[in-house]
């Protein structure tokens, strides 16, 4: 990520939801530091006070003497001065919008404030807007210090370069679990709208297992992968096979799904809470291919990707039950009047959708530094954008939409603001299905 | 007794709260895409989450109240068209996933701090305060000022609030439910104006009896108020009204014909197409209505009206029974009740030194969650047709 560090209006959740958005990792540090900072200064008390502080310069390189001045809404100032670790902290008694901005005189020589990434919170003179505060909660002003000959314009071609390189990277990952989405779409019809937490359910166990266990990398990953694969044997077995031999419906069946992926999140909160958890605690290394910057671990987890993408594909074509699956997902009555144990297909298809989904979670959770109890729900529209555009059904479809929405993901920030991101990925499927509702490699037949 | 009489005021409060008659009204709106029509629409939050802005807006804008609605309702409006166009001629599960991700899309602008002008109208992820739009709509309260508590006595001035009075007069309350549900299911001899008669009656008794044992209090127009919480259940009314009068007519017989067979009404020279749009539109604006109240008393955020909503609302729906008239209310009333049922007996009795202590009080919410998500499935499979549906209703296919 060439963007190393974005001011951010922190106000909990909001940072939060905005740093998966960004898949900025160390935003994800970031966020763990922050709160604990401001409380040791500054805590806010219900209904009295609330608390505005931040950091001058990084946690590794804070910069002291430096007149930080709060703005308040009735206009009035107040002003300190940064210590040695660069903290400030405002206590304020009443709510409303505020301004933080420094003494552009007391800064280092030849460094200025930069402003902030997000066009609504640039206040005047570089300063931080931090809008909407309320009494009894802290509010962290994150204030970057740049030189002021600093060129931040780095080439299109790079940038152009760097996304696409994090597309594909971003595509991989959403290929994993979209390919056992669409199979299990092929050969069921069922759109399921619990596959999501089966990625969480991926990266959560990879921490429990490496993290809190203390099992080496490799080794955890392995049983992440047979413990989900295990998960969706499983399931078929206590529920989706029952169902279907109760013939409800598809519609129903469809509820089912979105029923306990509900009940599966909230598990997930339950047990972990509603932090970011890692599954490896050092910093990633990171290597530079001319422009391009990537860190190992997702070279790594590309590779593994493509590598197990490519079995897939190898068993789906070539071996005898890779036939029977793509014979199944054609014509279920067919396949069954000509000999195929659907049952034991669909059981199949269960069982390696949910062992490719954990393992999508488990690098996803690798690459982005963390999980969190709604990451999968961040990416379950990602997954059916990539696989309707492919063509609901098809494996290879599934492929090659993550890989376009991975693109789309990645490169929209370089002309649109980084915000709509998703939502550009979701618009193109919308407008994909007006022209072309049977997706990229879908067959021409009647979907209505 | 005290901390059962607690959980049953809080069961009390949410009952009436005007959040939940907000919506009940989606949940009716829900009603004619899911029930009647069979659209699979998994986005009704964002229809709310449209209505909401779109009213806000106009009323930060300077609008008067009345436009304002129309705003927020012309909102739903196009955005049931956009929808519509691409996916209602596909498979309904196409409808599912692009509503899903266009209520997204929705919530994800909404919350976007990237583009100034926007920024400005929609406030972010903090949203817009209700103090900017809500003045006035409270000015119109024709209440006044003060404290009101319904009924002026209560169960503390029968036999100085015995525990046999109360536990009688709940026996009575849920006595007078299950005759209430009997008759909406048709398993007595009434029929027509005789039946919506009885039900109405048997319903005002039991409100008026759960008021008397669990006495409920407060401030006449200021926020939460009765003044919101009469006009959200008069909109719930008002709503009622106009599903029965629509689904009565031959249009309600052709959204059912829809949800049925398809081909069948192509085949009769109905415009399969034109129907459904109806239906996703006609149950939109329910969604933007019901969105519009939501907000009334709370704040613009887009994270409060997300998928959860949505899937509230099914649970609702479902719980009631899809395809009736009185099963969105009957269900959103149910869930919602039952759902603080669940966190408040949890705070009490799981989560305090004097009884068992195993979980947060965070848990305890996130506890009731699981459950609600574990009751959709069991619904589903177990009852589909929920307490008030016919079973025979819910069988189709998309």
């Amino acid at each position: 990520m060439s963007r190393s560090s974005v001011p951010v209006r922190v106000a909990g959740r909001g940072l939060a939801a905005l740093a998966f958005l960004m898949l900025v990792a160390p935003l994800l540090l970031l966020l763990g530091s922050t709160p604990a900072n401001a409380l040791t200064l500054c805590l806010p008390k219900a209904d009295e006070s609330a608390c505005i502080a931040g950091t001058m310069g990084s946690r590794a390189n804070p910069i002291a003497d430096v007149d930080v001045i709060l703005t308040k809404p009735d206009g009035s100032t107040e002003t300190q001065t940064t210590e040695d670790d660069g903290k400030f902290a405002f206590e304020v008694a009443e709510p409303g919008d505020y301004l933080v901005g420094v003494d552009p005189d007391t800064l280092p020589k030849g460094s200025e404030l930069r402003p902030a990434a997000e066009a609504g919170l640039r206040g005047p003179d570089g300063a931080l807007k931090v809008n909407g505060v309320q009494l009894g909660r802290s509010y962290a002003a994150t204030l970057t210090v740049r030189d002021a000959d600093f060129d931040d314009s780095t080439s299109t071609l790079d940038e152009i370069l760097q996304s696409s390189v994090n597309g594909i990277r971003l595509g991989l990952l959403l290929a994993l679990a979209s390919v056992g989405l669409s199979l299990i779409y092929g050969t069921t019809a069922i759109a399921n709208f619990a596959h999501a937490e089966q990625v969480t359910l991926g990266g959560m166990l990879g921490y429990l297992f490496v993290n809190s266990w203390g099992i080496p990398l490799l080794v955890g990953g392995l049983l992440v992968v047979i413990a989900t694969a295990f998960s969706g044997w499983f399931q078929d077995r206590v529920l989706w096979q029952p169902l279907r031999r109760r013939g409800l419906g598809l519609t129903q069946l469809m509820i089912v799904t979105i029923g306990l992926s509900l009940a599966l999140q909230y598990t997930f909160q339950y047990l972990v809470g509603s932090r970011t958890v890692r599954v490896v605690l050092d910093t990633p290394t990171v290597r530079d291919f001319g422009p391009v910057r990537i860190t190992n671990q997702s070279l790594a987890a590309m590779a593994i990707a493509i590598v197990v993408l490519a079995m897939v594909g190898y068993a789906l074509l070539r071996t005898r039950i890779g036939r029977a699956t793509r014979a199944v997902s054609d014509n279920p009555a067919l396949a069954q009047a000509s000999g195929i144990d659907t049952d034991k297909v669909i059981r199949l298809v269960w069982t390696v959708a949910m062992g490719l989904a954990g393992l999508s979670g488990l690098l996803y959770a690798l690459v982005t530094n963390g999980i969190k109890w709604d990451t999968g729900l961040q990416i379950l529209l990602l997954l059916f954008a990539a696989v309707t555009l492919g063509g609901l059904g098809t494996a290879f479809g599934a492929l090659v939409g993550s890989l376009v929405i991975g693109l789309v993901v990645e490169l929209s920030p370089l002309v649109i603001p980084g915000d709509f991101k998703y939502a550009a990925a979701l618009l193109i499927l919308i407008l994909l299905l007006l022209v072309r509702p049977q997706g990229l490699l879908g067959r021409a037949q009647r979907v209505g | 007794m005290d901390d059962i009489q607690n959980i049953l005021q809080a069961m009390m409060r949410v009952a009436v709260s005007p959040q939940t008659a907000a919506v009940a009204i989606a949940v009716i709106g829900l009603n004619i895409h899911f029930g009647y029509t069979g659209l699979l629409n998994i986005g009704q939050s964002a229809f709310m989450l449209l209505g909401a802005y779109g009213f806000a807006i106009s009323i930060t804008q300077g609008w008067p109240l009345v436009v304002a609605i129309l705003m927020g309702l012309l909102v739903a409006f196009v955005f049931a068209l956009v929808l519509g166009v691409p996916t209602l001629k596909l498979r309904g599960d196409y409808l599912a996933i692009v509503t899903i991700s266009a209520a997204e899309i929705v919530r994800y602008v909404g919350r976007s701090v990237g583009v100034e002008w926007l920024f400005d109208l929609t406030g972010g992820a903090q949203g817009i305060p209700g103090s900017q739009y809500r003045g006035s709509f409270t000015s119109l309260s024709p209440f006044g000022s003060g404290n009101t508590t319904i009924l002026s006595f209560n169960y503390t001035d029968v036999a100085g609030g015995s525990v046999v009075v109360r536990l009688l007069g709940w026996a009575v309350v849920i006595g007078l439910i299950w005759m209430a549900v009997r008759i909406g299911r048709g398993k007595t001899s009434l029929e027509g104006t005789g039946r919506t008669a009885a039900i109405i009656g048997i319903s005002a008794a039991t409100i008026l009896l759960a008021f008397f044992l669990a006495p409920t209090g407060q401030q006449n127009t200021g926020v939460d108020g009765w003044w919101f919480t009469f006009i959200a259940w008069i909109l719930v009314g008002i709503s009622l009204l106009i599903v029965l009068g629509l689904t009565k007519s031959p249009w309600g017989r052709a959204l059912r014909g829809v949800r049925e067979d398809e081909d069948a009404m192509r085949s009769l020279g109905k415009n399969v197409f034109a129907i459904k749009m109806q239906a996703l539109i006609i149950g939109g604006l329910f969604g933007a209505l019901g969105g519009m109240m939501y907000v009334l008393p709370a704040t613009v955020q887009p994270d409060s009206l997300g998928r959860s909503i949505t899937f509230f609302a099914y649970t609702a729906l479902l719980l009631g029974g899809a395809a009736t008239i009185w099963g969105p209310v009957l269900g959103t009333l149910i869930f919602y009740v039952g759902r603080i049922f669940i966190i408040a007996s949890a705070n009490t009795y799981l989560s305090s030194d004097k009884y068992i202590n195993i979980m947060n009080s965070q848990q305890t919410s996130q506890f009731a969650f699981i459950l609600v998500g574990v009751a959709l499935m069991l619904l589903v499979i177990f009852r589909p047709q929920g307490i008030l549906g016919d079973k025979r209703e819910l069988r189709f296919n998309v």
